[in-house]
């Protein structure tokens, strides 16, 4: 999965080794590294983070094996552990809900390998998916077509969202981001943080601020299923399928056909590809439609999952759908999904599996601040990412 | 748009029509969006000509004049002959104005048809009366589409009237427009003076100026326009191009005279004007920190709220006998000291491990460190000791032995936040200028080239890292001790946010700027729960927060007081291909490009 899909796929060259962060010394011909106080305060950082981590796994194997063990009521006294069950219900959560971040990673990493800017507005897009979603469900429920043919309305729901994510994503792109093309990489940023809040106030005029619950899912959906020894709501096995099913459609259109092709030799290097006579301007604007067709489904999915949506919704799932866009390695579309998949899983497993046994009470409300702590760990020992950032030379820099 | 011709139109109906519709199509939306938000309808309360014209109807009514006077904007080229604007424009601005109309009485006419009101919460019975004046639909069709065009054709006419006229109707329509919509700032510091029965004159008894104030007084503006027309413009080239000591000269007698009117004015403010400025001020500060973070050292942190909360939990604690774990009930002054020491570890730790990433994964891992410091003091395991989502209440004023700076008395904590604001904005100064203010610049411009030339980067960016992080922790401090009590919901992204537009809006790296940026923003709009002088605007300076922070990047992104070295920076095509225009005009001296190219210029 994660060596399929990438915005380009360059030869490697020598300075891939030395990674983003540390640009400055491969050129500054100093002859050793010198080892200032903040590199030793960083392998500090890294110690004690790695350390914590690893008390607390071991804490919770061993609370697992005997729970009467020392060493597991060491920091937890009362912890009781996990049941087999529960850690499947969690992993499961977990894999639903990464699927999601990974769709909306896809936008990112995909301008992000074309651009080399971060869309902080990407978010935005997901949520005008995910309202899109609840305002034509909502109709269909008053209609009771939602009711009576749950499938049609789910089919029209998505392509509605789609459409809307798309129409924003491409106006932004004209309106904010095209005339920034070429000035310096933290002025687009700064735009799209505009932008990003000029929707959400924009959406939250329009429609409101209480939050939106979309109707109830038909009982069929909804049900417990049992597959493969692991209960799983039905409503997390469509989230999963359709997750899959974008993924594959992207990574057919990425490598199998001409717009791919020409999208990813923009991402290599834009003056070039309009030499070799591919539309810059035009592949740009389709890299915008991909990303924001993609965040409207993930929309979509995060409306039936959750059933409740609001001006706010694309905030919190952006920025953590960026951090897995560089837990997989920006601008790889694969290691985007499998980002957002392992960002979700450490979101609901590792509270319960590293912090409580390490007797932090309250772990669940921690679970944000276990995704941020997941991109401070990443930039901190492979800031390109699991599986290698792909992008031009120039943005690297 | 780039095809806007060089070629002559034959006659005023040759229009680029496809421009105009599209101009007329942005307009409508515009238009609607601005209707659907509820911006009018909300802002229609605000009577600004007393039965003439509200708050509302100015919104709605100056998106035709704005668009029809960028629809008619003509695109110069350099070397290539520009039409003379006239008819042809007109036209142009009169056609995107009836597009604009015909959009809002399309609007209507929906309005009347169908109830969308369960998505779009403003689609109301009001906002039918609002767009027809309660005069019936067939009025409000007719009245939408004649006055946007002629609005339009008005926008369009400011580039065909004389220079002269187009000044003094514009400072004439602003200044009418501040003193309607300031009314409250002008009647509080009125009633300080003992000049009531001026502003008795003016306004009328319900709010807003009555007819005949407001044309008297448009007159009165409009000879004074007249009268001093080129003055101030003389006078601000004249103080620029002073050098030397002339110049110190001239600088010290505009700072005394601020210096002065800052101190003070308070005394003949009323409680609200003086609650306005002790807000101002906390935000000033905390631009001010952030100004050397982003605007000096470019290094964008969109978590600086994170140390905004350290200085006011610091302080909480310190202070407050509620704190729930520890609890020594310091004075404020001991506090502090505290705080700067909170403030530098706490900078320390989250510039250190962002210090070496790229300028965009800087900005979102800082992102997350703010909202990571905000889910610590709420969550259960710091609870026991911050007060979880309780906080800390009960934090006691500054005692300055002759004074206590409380939170009742907004004018103490005026001169509080002033003397923080002072010491920040002496202390920038001095760093703008010194071997590290140097250096952040040259990081700022190019790290690389700034590393061989034998800067250390990673202690400078620290340092900016730290100065920030103190200032911001400042006002945390006064925060907390001005409200009394500190919750984690005073501590959201969203003030990161807004401290970023107020420095981006008033000019990156630039002291003059941030304070322009914070008392227009701040001040006029209000800041995230703060109330601004335009209290109408509370539920929408949000949007117009974001929507200036687009447009400030796209079309000035030095701010409105750059710095001269910053915009230099972020012009530099602009700045070398002007050079290059003026080093290769014919008929001068191609061997030294600077001196002749001045001179040049003139003769063309």
């Amino acid at each position: 999965m994660c060596g399929g899909g990438r915005i380009s796929s360059r030869l490697p060259t020598a300075d891939d080794s030395n990674g983003a962060h540390v640009t400055t010394h491969a050129v500054s011909t100093k002859p050793a590294k010198r080892v200032v106080a903040v590199d030793r305060f960083l392998t500090f950082i890294r110690i004690f983070l790695v350390t914590m981590i690893v008390i607390g796994l071991l804490a919770f194997i061993w609370q697992q094996i005997d729970a009467d063990n020392v060493f597991a009521r060491w920091r937890n006294p009362g912890a009781r552990g996990l049941t087999g069950d529960q850690f499947k219900g969690l992993l499961i959560s977990g894999l639903s809900q990464g699927s999601m971040y990974g769709l909306i990673a896809l936008g990112y990493s995909m301008v992000y390998g074309v651009l080399g800017f971060i869309n902080f507005a990407h978010g935005e897009v997901f949520m005008v998916g995910a309202m899109t979603g609840f305002i034509a469900s909502d109709k269909f429920a008053a209609n009771g077509l939602w009711e009576s043919n749950f499938l049609l309305c789910l089919a029209l729901i998505m392509l509605m969202a789609i459409f809307f994510s798309t129409f924003t994503a491409i106006l932004m792109e004209r309106v904010a981001y095209r005339a920034l093309r070429n000035s310096p990489r933290l002025i687009p940023l700064i735009t799209s943080i505009g932008v990003s809040f000029f929707i959400q106030n924009l959406v939250l005029g329009l429609f409101g601020p209480a939050t939106k619950s979309y109707p109830r899912l038909p009982e069929w959906l909804a049900d417990q299923r049992s597959i493969l020894t692991f209960e799983i709501a039905g409503t997390r096995i469509l989230v999963l399928v359709v997750a899959a099913a974008s993924m594959t459609g992207l990574w057919y259109i990425v490598e199998r056909t001409k717009t791919g092709k020409a999208m990813r030799a923009v991402a290599e290097d834009k003056e070039i590809a309009s030499l070799m006579g591919i539309d810059v301007n035009r592949t740009i604007v389709t890299t915008f439609a991909v990303g924001g067709a993609m965040a409207g489904v993930g929309g979509i999915l995060w409306g039936l999952m959750f059933r409740s949506v609001t001006h706010m919704t694309g905030f919190l799932p952006g920025v953590k759908a960026f951090t897995a866009a560089v837990v997989g390695g920006i601008g790889n579309l694969g290691g985007a999904m499998a980002g957002g998949i392992s960002l979700g899983s450490a979101e609901s497993l590792a509270p319960l599996l590293i912090l409580e046994p390490l007797g932090v009470p309250g772990v669940s409300q921690l679970k944000d601040a276990v995704a941020f702590t997941v991109l401070v760990l990443v930039l901190l020992f492979k800031p390109t990412g699991l599986f290698g950032e792909r992008l031009s030379a120039e943005d690297r820099a | 748009m780039s095809t806007m011709t060089a070629t002559m139109p034959s006659s005023a109906l040759d229009q680029d029509w496809r421009r105009v519709l599209r101009w007329g199509l942005i307009c409508g939306g515009v238009l609607i969006a601005l209707c659907l938000v509820g911006m009018p309808v909300e802002l229609d309360r605000r009577e600004l000509i007393e039965r003439y014209l509200s708050l509302g109807y100015v919104s709605v009514l100056m998106i035709p004049i704005l668009i029809g006077r960028i629809a008619a904007t003509q695109v110069v080229l350099e070397g290539v002959e520009s039409r003379k604007q006239g008819l042809y424009d007109l036209v142009t601005g009169l056609a995107v104005g009836i597009l604009g109309g015909v959009s809002l009485s399309l609007l209507i006419v929906a309005l009347d048809s169908w109830d969308l009101r369960d998505p779009l919460v403003n689609w109301s019975p009001k906002l039918f009366r609002f767009l027809t004046y309660e005069n019936g639909i067939g009025f409000g069709l007719m009245a939408w589409i004649v006055t946007c065009g002629l609005l339009g054709m008005m926008g369009a006419a400011s580039h065909v009237v004389p220079a002269m006229l187009r000044r003094v109707s514009g400072i004439v329509v602003l200044s009418l427009l501040g003193i309607s919509v300031l009314e409250g700032a002008i009647e509080d510091l009125s009633e300080g003076f003992g000049l009531e029965w001026l502003t008795d004159l003016l306004y009328a008894k319900k709010g807003g100026l009555t007819l005949t104030s407001a044309i008297l007084a448009g007159a009165a503006i409009a000879f004074v326009a007249v009268l001093t027309s080129g003055r101030v413009k003389a006078l601000t080239t004249s103080y620029r191009e002073k050098e030397g000591a002339d110049r110190q000269k001239a600088s010290i007698i505009l700072f005394v005279v601020v210096a002065v009117l800052v101190i003070v004015l308070p005394i003949f403010l009323g409680k609200i004007m003086n609650e306005l400025l002790a807000n101002v001020g906390l935000f000033l500060l905390l631009a001010l920190g952030l100004n050397i973070v982003v605007g000096l050292a470019g290094l964008l942190d969109l978590g600086y709220v994170a140390f905004f909360a350290v200085g006011g939990y610091t302080t909480a604690v310190l202070t407050s006998p509620n704190s729930p774990f520890f609890a020594p009930e310091m004075h404020f002054g001991f506090a502090l000291i505290f705080v700067v020491i909170f403030a530098i570890v706490v900078g320390l730790v989250i510039g250190a491990p962002v210090i070496r990433m790229r300028g965009d994964y800087l900005a979102i891992v800082t992102l997350g460190f703010g909202e990571i410091i905000r889910l610590l003091f709420l969550s259960d395991w710091l609870g026991p000791y911050f007060g979880g989502a309780q906080g800390i209440t009960n934090i006691p004023g500054v005692d300055l032995g002759f004074a206590t700076v409380k939170g009742t008395d907004p004018r103490s904590v005026f001169y509080l936040v002033l003397f923080f604001c002072a010491i920040a904005i002496y202390v920038s100064w001095r760093l703008q200028a010194s071997r590290l203010g140097r250096s952040w610049m040259a990081i700022r411009e190019d790290e690389q080239v700034a590393e061989t030339m034998g800067i250390n980067t990673v202690n400078s960016k620290l340092m900016a890292f730290v100065v920030g992080a103190v200032m911001a922790a400042f006002s945390g401090a006064v925060l907390a001790a001005k409200v009394g009590s500190i919750f984690p919901t005073s501590f959201m992204i969203l003030i990161s946010i807004i401290i970023l537009v107020v420095v981006i809006v008033g000019g990156m790296g630039n002291i003059a700027g941030v304070m322009v940026g914070s008392f227009v923003l701040i001040g006029v709009l209000g800041g995230p729960k703060q109330p601004g002088l335009l209290q109408e605007f509370q539920n929408f300076k949000l949007l117009i927060y974001g929507m200036l922070l687009v447009f400030m990047m796209l079309k000035r992104p030095e701010g409105l007081v750059p710095s001269a070295r910053r915009s230099r920076e972020l012009h530099q095509d602009e700045f070398l291909q002007d050079a290059w225009l003026k080093g290769d005009k014919p008929g001068t001296d191609d061997d030294d490009g600077e001196t002749v190219g001045d001179d040049g210029g003139e003769e063309e």
